[in-house]
């Protein structure tokens, strides 16, 4: 489908392309199997100014919005879901500071995100606040200009490769989820550690710690909006980022559905390739099909965001549910479609199966989004 | 530092198929690109620049479409571009070619380093570099792999050689032709390739170049082709079946002569 | 200005030029070929394959060189260290065919120091005459004094033609003598050939990416200038005790001046076997699908004493260094027997080896282009047939 880009956006997406054709795609097994954090690939991206692309020029970047960020999140996993979420995580850990930040958090910080010098990261999830978020435990004492953080943040996104984190946190417990702050915090602050990596199913590329707060202070300037903000940050962040998701789904969906094609062109059964059968033909147009639809609503919702749409939560947890959902039955599709080959890590898309799963469980869960998506319908029914 | 690359464009053979019926190469829908080994040359440049200051200067000689080429070059940290390009130069052969890009660079603003990419996936020849160090009349280092020392004055450089290397020293200016093995080539920059939408590309038509019009294209080039002809394709032999241990005896039988 | 025309009355509207041109400036109409300039370069391939001389290439008439005093073939020949390389053998054999055919000498060109010995000793290689130019600049190689004795030595003896290596060296030197004596070369020659009543040097390489050959000429021009790479000709035979008159040249100390200079030679001691040396060599392209598969391919390369060769894909996926890449792009190779496991065939790969004598297939695409040149070719999954090949030989050389 032709998704009438803007020039510039045909370019970040030709030169996405470009990368994860060139440099991610021959190394995504070894870095799957190894569950190393693909610096060189990190460094690649930065040097082509891929960082900068959803940040404002004023601050380094090339001035584009979610948009231009959900057509690199697209290419990079349509090679490796893993590798692109250094990518991906980074844009989630920006969007506090971009959307909320002070003009001096986002002259201090932006630059060189965008540059790609500095990875971010976000800190929400907890052991017992997944998503009931609001059962977080992390705790901001404010001292003098400071404020000290305790408690730890898990399976957080490119913990220990980032080097800024915006980290949610209770500055008044009495007050609940109204009582949550955002915080900007540095790697290297004295009282913030990182747990052992995690080992995961999929996404193997891409790192998975805890981020340990004991006693940590932070200044008060990198306070992020007000004191009990926390909450709106956190979730405007995510109806922001979705997309991103949906677009890493519809990558890794697309990345599956490819070497099923190719796959099914050149492997001979009774005679034939399997892609003269129908049985194969069907299954290639319904994951076809899919994936432009997941894609088509992915790319819809980024740019009702970046039109500045107020309220997105809905579409945008459409969109995340839908292609994630999606991405899960293509990658089994194809594993399908490769047979015994499919099953065999000698074949890519057996990652790309395992690498599909999370699109489902992060950043809320399906089951979450759906809440969302029918507590929106049936209060708008409501307001009629 | 005054940094020129010459590149040329060459049709992107890694999408290069072949028409089993006439066994000609199938050349539709083949997009141009910069010659893999140009690649190398234009990063060394830009790192060039990076080491020790001055600008890039990327030079084609090439049908009006080779813009594109010197525009991906502009996206991968060269300066400036100078396309050369007029009908008189159609026919040229390494000679012409050669006589032409020197006449272009002496045009410009003067050099210390000219570098060549080691030869072009086309026609292979890697006497194109060579050939316009000697029409300039400066000193050159083939096949370099390293130019581990420079300065406004001469270099130190690894040349590759069938058994290894050898280090030579050079003055300025000078010509280098360099191999795969002197960098990674980088990936262009969005900024790049937004300041090469815009840039200004040089236009040089023979006239420009006060060149000697008989030593240009056809006229200025000694060679000529007289034949062409489709190779004879190997016949295909015969295909061996069975099980893996089947086939494995057959051949070790087959091969016996060849191997034991 | 040169230009291209087609004789309308000539043109039978064969098609013959669309085929043969490269640049797709060549299309039909009413029957008649039209040439679109815009794309056209004046290669002059459609010249050479239409059969009704029905295309015209013009030429503005240069002055006309006085080229009857160029006679006798040349062969430079490249030492390294004082070794004569096995290059020079290749083409003294090749030249001895071609100066025969015209009826003239073949003579030895040699660059060195030291190497009085070694220049006599041509003759038994086929040489009648050795130049020989034998000075402690000209040692080791050097662009200046080794382009400015050569210079000297076509000027006063005028050559009609001159085969030299397409090595590192020969490709720098020649390509810079051709310049300086207006010379037409030709570079990566397959076969050689002379038309011995135009005197001409018919130079036949591969064309436009390969698998289209052109034959070239330089009519008009003298000495007239080859490259050949390294064993696609056939070394010259031993003849003990046949003699050859060597001529030593000495030219003033400028002549032998460097802009450069060498400050070291480092050899490099590779762990494997120089693929172009191979007689065996075993090669691995994408379909390994690992680094560790493609590691199989050395214990096989090792059980049958050959070399481990690779397509580009391999050594683009890291899983091999550059120097074993097989192809347009890396070497040419022309072992007894060449087993290609998991290599689709592209034509730049096909360009390197498929003057092998013995060439072997494995691919799980029966389709794939790489057994349309094989002698023996097995379907089938290469890390299952790679194993059963490496028991089996082990078991057939007693290993």
């Amino acid at each position: 489908m032709d998704y009438l880009l803007t020039e510039q956006q045909t370019m970040i997406r030709d030169l996405a392309r470009k990368i994860a054709q060139e440099k991610i795609k021959p190394v995504s097994a070894q870095y799957d199997e190894s569950e190393e954090f693909a610096w060189p690939i990190m460094k690649v991206l930065a040097e082509s100014d891929l960082f900068g692309v959803y940040i404002p020029e004023a601050y380094g970047g090339l001035g584009g919005g979610i948009m231009d960020m959900c057509l690199v999140t697209e290419e990079l996993s349509r090679a490796c879901g893993g590798i692109a979420l250094g990518y991906a995580g980074t844009g989630l850990g920006t969007l506090p500071i971009l959307l909320h930040g002070s003009e001096e958090q986002k002259k201090k910080y932006l630059p060189d995100i965008a540059k790609g010098k500095r990875l971010a990261a976000f800190c929400l999830t907890e052991a017992e606040a997944g998503s009931d978020a609001a059962n977080m435990k992390t705790t901001a004492r404010k001292e003098g200009d400071k404020y000290i953080l305790n408690g730890t943040k898990q399976w957080i996104t490119n913990a220990g490769e980032a080097e800024i984190y915006t980290v949610i946190a209770l500055t008044d417990k009495s007050k609940g989820v109204r009582g949550a702050s955002a915080f900007i915090v540095e790697k290297g602050t004295k009282g913030m550690e990182f747990g052992k990596k995690e080992k995961k199913m999929g996404i193997r590329a891409s790192a998975t710690r805890e981020v340990i707060f004991t006693d940590c202070e932070v200044p008060a300037a990198n306070l992020i909006s007000r004191e009990g903000m926390g909450f709106i940050v956190a979730l405007k962040t995510l109806d922001t980022s979705r997309p991103g998701v949906a677009a890493q789904a519809v990558g890794i969906a697309q990345g599956a559905l490819d070497h099923a094609v190719d796959y099914s062109r050149t492997r001979v059964q009774f005679g034939q390739p399997i892609s003269s059968f129908q049985a194969v033909q069907h299954m290639l147009a319904d994951m076809g099909t899919q994936v432009e639809a997941a894609r088509a609503l992915a790319y819809s919702v980024a740019r009702m965001v970046d039109a500045g749409v107020k309220s997105v939560s809905k579409e945008s947890a459409m969109a995340k549910l839908f292609a994630s959902d999606v991405a899960m039955k293509v990658a089994v599709d194809a594993v399908q479609i490769l047979g015994g080959y499919g099953y065999m890590r000698d074949y890519p898309v057996e990652k790309y199966m395992r690498d599909a799963k999370i699109t489902q469980i992060y950043e809320g869960t399906n089951q979450i989004q759906r809440n969302v998506i029918a507590a929106h319908m049936i209060k708008e029914t409501l307001k009629k | 530092m005054n940094i020129i690359v010459c590149i040329k464009q060459v049709p992107n053979t890694t999408d290069v198929r072949i028409d089993p019926v006439t066994n000609t190469l199938i050349r539709d829908g083949v997009e141009s690109v910069i010659n893999p080994f140009d690649a190398y040359a234009i990063e060394e440049a830009v790192r060039l620049k990076e080491r020790c200051g001055g600008k890039v200067t990327v030079v084609t000689m090439g049908p009006p479409q080779a813009e594109n080429v010197l525009k991906e070059a502009i996206g991968l940290g060269c300066d400036e571009a100078v396309l050369v390009s007029d009908r008189k130069f159609a026919g040229s052969d390494t000679w012409a070619t050669s006589y032409t890009l020197a006449c272009a660079i002496e045009k410009l603003e003067g050099y210390d380093v000219i570098l060549c990419g080691k030869q072009a996936s086309d026609g292979d020849t890697a006497q194109v570099g060579p050939g316009i160090s000697t029409h300039l009349d400066i000193p050159q280092v083939t096949y370099v792999k390293k130019i581990s020392e420079i300065n406004d004055k001469a270099a130190k450089v690894e040349r590759m050689t069938e058994e290894g290397y050898d280090v030579v020293e050079v003055p300025l200016p000078c010509l280098f032709t360099v191999v795969k093995e002197i960098n990674t080539p980088r990936m262009p920059s969005l900024k790049g390739m937004m300041r090469a939408k815009s840039a200004k590309i040089a236009k040089w038509t023979a006239a420009d170049l006060e060149a000697d019009p008989a030593a240009l294209g056809l006229d200025g080039s000694p060679t000529r082709v007289v034949k062409i002809f489709t190779p004879e394709a190997r016949k295909g032999g015969e295909m061996i079946s069975g099980t893996c241990d089947e086939v494995a005896k057959e051949l070790v039988e087959l091969l016996k002569g060849e191997v034991v | 200005m040169a230009s291209i025309k087609v004789h309308l009355e000539k043109c039978t509207g064969c098609t013959l030029c669309v085929k043969a041109c490269a640049f797709g400036a060549i299309h039909m109409a009413d029957r008649k070929a039209v040439i679109d300039m815009a794309k056209c370069t004046l290669c002059g391939a459609c010249v050479a394959a239409c059969k009704f001389s029905a295309i015209e290439l013009e030429k503005a008439a240069g002055p006309k060189k006085d080229l009857t005093p160029y006679k006798d073939v040349w062969v430079f020949c490249e030492q390294k260290k004082g070794v004569i390389q096995s290059i020079s053998y290749e083409l003294l054999g090749e030249g001895r065919k071609l100066a025969d055919k015209l009826g003239v000498k073949l003579c030895a060109v040699l660059l060195g120091h030291n190497m009085k010995e070694a220049a006599a000793k041509l003759g038994e290689r086929g040489a009648d005459k050795v130049y020989l130019a034998d000075h402690p600049a000209l040692k080791a190689y050097q662009d200046d004094p080794y382009t400015a004795v050569l210079v000297n030595l076509v000027e006063e003896y005028k050559p009609e033609a001159i085969l030299c290596g397409a090595t590192v060296i020969g490709r720098s030197l020649i390509s810079r003598v051709a310049i300086k004596t207006n010379a037409g070369l030709t570079a990566d020659c397959t076969g050689l050939d002379v038309d011995v009543k135009e005197r001409l040097l018919l130079q036949t390489r591969p064309a436009f990416g390969g698998n289209i050959m052109a034959t070239i000429i330089a009519p008009n021009h003298r000495p007239q200038m080859a490259t050949v790479r390294h064993k696609v000709m056939k070394e010259a035979e031993l003849q003990p005790g046949r003699l050859a008159e060597v001529v030593t040249k000495s030219y003033p100390e400028e002549t032998y001046a460097s802009r450069t200079r060498l400050l070291d030679m480092v050899e490099e001691l590779s762990a494997t076997m120089n693929i172009s040396e191979a007689d065996i060599i075993v090669a691995g392209g994408r379909g390994m699908g690992s680094k560790e598969n493609f590691a199989q391919l050395e214990e096989l390369a090792k059980v049958l004493g050959g070399a481990v060769g690779a397509s580009r894909s391999a050594v683009d996926a890291d899983w091999i260094p550059y120097s074993h890449q097989v192809g347009q792009t890396g070497k040419t190779v022309v072992p007894k027997l060449y087993i290609a496991c998991g290599i689709s065939g592209q034509i730049q790969h096909l360009i390197g080896m498929q003057s092998s004598k013995t060439i072997v297939a494995v691919n799980k695409d029966p389709d794939a282009p790489i057994f349309k040149v094989a002698t023996y070719g097995i379907v089938g999954d290469v890390n299952e047939i790679v194993p059963a090949l490496i028991k089996e030989f082990k078991r057939a050389l007693n290993k």
